[in-house]
């Protein structure tokens, strides 16, 4: 039954996410993009322990309401994150217990992955990073960049950071698998903090891995090389499990991008409002000003992606595979809040570049979204393979 | 509980006339637009499946299934892939029904709507659209005038569907400033049905310029009589059929771009091999998918009883440029041979053209 009524409970769950917005993150969100890399304590500690939303509907609708708030700070809330991910869908029942289960006790603690490279992005086949086998541990060499929430998770106790590495380069994508190295590990090194266009308050790490020694127990998934995975079951663990992950985190992203969106369109609407401008939804288009066809087109494109994820979300609720339209989620949803961002800050003109107003902040925050789980490129090359029904090969 | 599955139900009414687009719709809609003729047979088949009557109350001798946006929606989609312009007439006695359903007096109802239990589809229309580039449906220039417990009817309409063969017109117009719709039989004096237009698109239909010359309408025949319609309602009804049907073009657009760039062959391997092909077709897919979903929360939304005035609106804002865009690119993916009539695209281009101006033409 076709249906777009919120339950009580989904209500709730994305109300008390708004408030959070409106009380935590809105006030301090100017601060901390000014103060880059500096860590927002209080809001950590509030949010420790809060129970996630999950990956279905109302986890995305809250998701929105945080970005909405603040996409940056956002993404330094405590957890597990992007490494409890692929442990909680690939590990072991013992590796779930003894990596996960510290998120839910103690002191606030982060977790991360690592996969992006100097030499590859969104190739992630093509990673260097090794994993060679020394009796009952793992060492691994390489060199990781881009990791969302790396500092944290490497240097802050208990943390933990998820690394992708070979463990037999000729394998290509077979060889891939994640390892998990607990923060303070010797050999793993924070070698530097990104300075970013946006999404400032979050820490994005280039981490360094020199004869890093790990426990054998640490690989998540199969050990063993298949040179070819007969289905994605058995193969969870390697390429494809890292794959699998990306149909959950990108409608999270794309949430992300809803947020920031909706942040710029709330604000140009209810600006323009105070000067007695009101968007007349009923006109037909010859009649509409300029600025009322911006507007409308800024909010259907707003809809037409909040669309795309909430059906992406609601696909995972019920199990079914959503791997197309997570990626025609993320797609449009970057793109979206890319163009609606940009537009608001044109429409508000010099409020809008000035640095009094988070207009600004938030087309630069936005920006993201279309890049990282996949550029919008990326994502466009999964929808065009799979509605074709093309290979790697057919289509590169 | 948010949801985007259709009902068993609306499962079963999506296949079956999936089916008909493609074993009837599908076979003539090419000889259709060039003749511009809609052989009758195929609008009494359509007619025969019984899903229109089937919202026709159970006093007034119909099924009395309750009418739904979505549902209707869904069916839309379907017709339109199939063909806009046999879409546009299977769905025309909707013209008359939805807003008699929404507004009609209980009289009204039983006189016009035991005409949509017979075995032949009745023989109605409407007339909301008038020739001027600034048409608004909320300020019509069609004046009705009460007078001596008559109202009189004065203007100019055009793009009425059927007009010449219809024998009752729901015409509407302006009656101090606000839009309400007047029942008008074929035969009332000052009633002039002019030749039929000649449009660029969606040429199989045939459409017509009326004109309302002190057209005298018994006070009763108002929609809804005395208490009037809503029109914002109806509108909003009309907005959201017609964005499901620029989904339904865009689809058929889409479906068979994609097919021709999986075997059109050029330097060794198919079109659909490079990017710049394969990434106009993804956004296609795109843009559909994210219009469709867009039209259903609509339909929802009018179903549940609620202001539906944004969602409708800017679903069909949205649909008028991607329906525009989409067939503007499955050209584009054909190529020199998409400009030629032996392929369907440029005709799709051609009816997209027309659901920015086509308020009203059609409902769910």
């Amino acid at each position: 039954m076709i249906d777009f009524e919120m339950t009580p409970d989904q209500e709730a769950t994305v109300k008390a996410a708004h408030d959070i917005a409106v009380q935590d993150l809105r006030p301090v969100s100017r601060y901390y993009d000014e103060h880059e890399h500096e860590m927002a304590d209080d809001y950590a500690r509030k949010m420790w322990l809060k129970p996630g939303a999950g990956f279905g509907v109302s986890g995305l609708m809250s998701i929105e309401e945080f970005c909405w708030g603040d996409a940056g700070i956002w993404l330094t809330n405590p957890g597990s994150q992007l490494g409890g991910a692929a442990i909680q869908m690939s590990g072991t029942q013992e590796q779930r217990v003894r990596f996960l289960s510290r998120f839910g006790e103690g002191e606030p603690k982060w977790g991360a992955m690592a996969m992006t490279e100097p030499g590859c992005g969104s190739d992630t086949s093509a990673i260097q990073t090794t994993a060679v086998r020394d009796g009952n541990e793992w060492v691994l060499n390489g060199e990781k960049i881009f990791i969302t929430g790396g500092k944290r998770a490497a240097e802050i106790p208990g943390g933990l950071v998820l690394v992708w590495a070979t463990v037999d380069k000729s394998a290509g994508r077979a060889g891939m698998k994640p390892f998990v190295v607990e923060a303070g590990t010797p050999g793993m090194k924070v070698e530097k903090v990104e300075k970013k266009l946006g999404i400032r308050a979050s820490d994005t790490a280039a981490i360094s891995f020199t004869d890093c020694r790990i426990p054998y127990d640490n690989i998540i998934g199969r050990p063993e090389v298949k040179k070819q995975e007969p289905n994605a079951a058995e193969g969870r663990g390697g390429f494809r499990g890292a794959m699998a992950t990306f149909d959950a985190t990108r409608p999270i992203t794309a949430a992300s991008a809803l947020g920031v969106g909706r942040a710029a369109l709330d604000f140009v609407k209810e600006e323009l409002e105070k000067q007695g401008i009101k968007p007349r939804y009923e006109l037909p288009r010859t009649k509409l000003s300029a600025l009322e066809r911006d507007l409308m087109d800024m909010e259907a494109n707003y809809k037409a992606a909040k669309m795309l994820v909430l059906r992406a979300g609601w696909l995972m609720s019920q199990f079914q595979p959503n791997n197309l339209e997570a990626s025609m989620a993320k797609s449009k949803a970057g793109l979206a809040v890319t163009k609606i961002t940009q537009k608001a800050v044109e429409i508000m003109g010099p409020l809008g570049y000035s640095r009094n107003y988070l207009l600004e902040k938030w087309m630069r925050d936005g920006k993201i979204n279309d890049i990282f789980e996949g550029t919008g490129q990326i994502n466009l090359l999964i929808v065009a393979r799979r509605i074709l029904g093309f290979s790697r090969e057919q289509l590169k | 509980m948010i949801s985007f599955s259709p009902s068993e139900e609306q499962q079963m009414i999506i296949n079956m006339m999936r089916q008909f687009a493609t074993d009837e719709m599908r076979k003539i809609y090419r000889q259709c637009d060039e003749t511009g003729t809609i052989p009758g047979d195929i609008i009494k088949k359509a007619w025969e499946m019984g899903i229109i009557a089937s919202i026709v109350p159970q006093n007034c001798g119909g099924a009395g299934e309750e009418r739904s946006a979505v549902t209707g929606a869904l069916l839309v989609e379907e017709l339109a892939w199939g063909d806009l312009s046999i879409a546009l007439e299977i769905m025309s006695p909707m013209l008359v029904a939805v807003p008699l359903i929404f507004n009609g007096t209980n009289e009204q109802k039983q006189r016009y709507l035991s005409e949509f239990c017979d075995p032949n589809p009745p023989k109605v229309t409407s007339a909301l659209i008038e020739p001027r580039f600034n048409f608004d449906p909320n300020e019509l220039h069609t004046k009705a005038e009460l007078k001596d417990g008559y109202y009189l009817l004065n203007g100019h309409k055009c793009f009425v569907p059927l007009a010449a063969e219809s024998n009752t017109l729901l015409v509407y117009a302006s009656e101090n400033g606000t839009t309400q719709a007047f029942i008008v039989g074929k035969d009332t004096r000052g009633l002039k049905i002019n030749e039929r237009e000649k449009n660029m698109g969606i040429k199989a239909l045939p459409t017509y310029e009326i004109m309302l010359e002190n057209c005298r309408i018994p006070k009763d025949q108002r929609l809804g009589s005395e208490n009037g319609c809503d029109f914002g309602v109806i509108l909003n009804a009309s907005k959201v059929a017609l964005a499901a049907m620029a989904v339904g073009v865009a689809r058929a657009s889409y479906e068979y771009a994609r097919d021709y760039a999986k075997q059109r062959y050029a330097f060794g391997e198919p079109i659909a091999s490079r990017q710049a092909i394969a990434f106009m077709l993804a956004e296609m897919a795109i843009e559909i998918d994210a219009t469709r979903l867009m039209v259903w929360e609509a339909a929802w939304k009018l179903d549940k009883k609620q202001d539906a005035t944004k969602e409708a609106s800017l679903v069909k804002f949205y649909a008028d440029d991607m329906v525009m865009a989409i067939t503007d690119r499955a050209i584009q993916v054909l190529g020199g041979h998409g400009y030629i009539r032996e392929h369907p695209v440029e005709l799709w281009f051609r009816n997209a053209r027309g659901f920015a101006t086509l308020d009203g033409i059609a409902m769910v």
